[in-house]
């Protein structure tokens, strides 16, 4: 048997939701209603810990300066140190890699047309750390390895949602021809609606960020179409972000023939800090 | 496909998207702020700002928009928010708080408005429509 994706997950990944579980905030009135909407999340991940998580996620001036900014970066390393953003690193657990399945989707991947930064040498930041606390909460090791995958959404052209869909399915594509029977999920995060800079910091729309979720369940390739500015002007210049549940989305049965994925939770709450909270777990 | 050079987002107002001319624009002051990362450097930088600042080949407008804590003058400068939140890190502060800063409200009048849904995109989608809420603005005091 060959390795499979059972499921993708999707959620923003605020710095200050790890702030308020870092700090013990979980039960202030500001954070509860937040939390409260990952709960099932937790359990259903407990139940369905598996082998692997691809984690999309960006860096955030972390791991890359400006001196090289790649657009697709695998971690292909075995073990990635929690970064210190600047207030000092969370206390979070480092996070152990899978270097032969990362090398494995790297090869095929590349071959597939992606040209793929590999990275074996990285800190990762509240992208990657903060979706891992909100589906384990807080234990002292990772319950499974995990692949990270940066996208490039800071410096602009940042890739079109079009071809993180395509990307998705390669990804697809690698994962099930790998010669070993692992559980795999694919996570995409960043989003929903926000803007942290310039006069429209604030911004947040509820109404697009739920026909995002609309459409990623059920009309994920047309979806993929949406063109960059509709993302800047409609939730903001970081909502931009979005683009990386594309590349989860396409890594789902349905857009390579099979059948349409069950939707096993769904949640929005806003606001956390300056950010539009959006949350999906979709099985295949 | 559309051209590849146009910038349909330069007319979104109050948003700087940092793309590769700002990128160029910002390169030196963006690494300064990345250097704030270590805590030798945040340091080096409180005991003596200036000295600091004169240690990177930045133009003195960045300079001085940094020691001004400008940070909507940064941004046009060339500065990315996320390179930025470095010396909102240094100072102590949170991406809310910086947030706040550059929307010309208090912190506490920010997180009201945040609690409340956030700034609607009504009225907030295009550069014209701002000008002429401005102008309209100056009307009512010229009047």
């Amino acid at each position: 048997m060959n390795a499979h994706i059972s499921a993708s997950v999707y959620t923003s990944h605020v710095p200050a939701i790890g702030v308020a579980l870092d700090l013990g905030k979980t039960d202030e009135p500001y954070w509860q209603p937040l939390f409260a909407g990952y709960e099932f999340s937790k359990s259903w991940f407990a139940e369905h810990t598996p082998d692997v998580v691809f984690l999309v996620y960006n860096d955030h001036a972390t791991a890359f300066s400006l001196e090289v900014i790649p657009t697709f970066a695998i971690g292909t390393g075995a073990r990635f140190a929690v970064a210190d953003e600047g207030w000092g690193p969370r206390p979070v657990p480092d996070v152990v890699g899978h270097p032969e399945l990362a090398a494995h989707i790297a090869h095929s991947v590349i071959r597939q047309d992606f040209d793929l930064t590999i990275v074996n040498q990285m800190d990762v930041d509240h992208g990657l750390t903060v979706p891992l606390s909100l589906m384990c909460g807080q234990p002292s090791e990772w319950p499974c390895p995990v692949i990270p995958f940066a996208v490039n959404v800071v410096h602009y052209p940042v890739p079109s949602g079009r071809r993180c869909l395509a990307l998705g399915q390669a990804i697809r594509r690698a994962i099930e021809s790998y010669p070993d029977d692992l559980d795999v999920q694919i996570w995409g995060t960043g989003g929903m609606s926000h803007q942290l800079q310039g006069p429209r910091a604030g911004l947040i729309n509820s109404e697009f960020d739920r026909a995002f979720l609309d459409d990623l369940i059920a009309a994920p390739t047309e979806l993929a179409e949406k063109p960059h500015v509709d993302y800047v002007r409609e939730a903001g210049s970081e909502g931009i972000e979005l683009v990386m549940w594309l590349i989860a989305r396409g890594a789902m049965a349905d857009l390579g023939g099979g059948p349409p994925p069950t939707v096993r939770h769904r949640f929005y709450h806003v606001p956390a800090s300056n950010t539009a909270v959006g949350h999906l777990i979709l099985e295949n | 496909m559309d051209d590849p050079l146009d910038k349909p987002y330069l007319d979104v107002p109050g948003t700087t998207v940092f793309d590769a001319d700002q990128s160029r624009r910002g390169y030196w002051l963006n690494q300064f702020c990345m250097s704030l990362m270590k805590a030798d450097n945040r340091e080096r930088f409180r005991r003596d700002e200036a000295a600091y600042l004169d240690e990177w080949d930045m133009t003195d407008e960045q300079k001085q928009a940094v020691l001004d804590r400008d940070m909507n003058r940064m941004i046009s400068l060339g500065g990315n928010i996320y390179f930025l939140a470095k010396i909102g890190a240094t100072d102590g502060k949170s991406f809310q708080q910086m947030a706040a800063s550059m929307t010309g409200v208090t912190e506490e009048e920010y997180r009201d408005m945040m609690v409340a849904g956030g700034r609607s995109p009504d009225g907030n989608r295009y550069t014209h429509e701002w000008d002429q809420r401005d102008a309209a603005a100056a009307g009512e005091h010229g009047s």
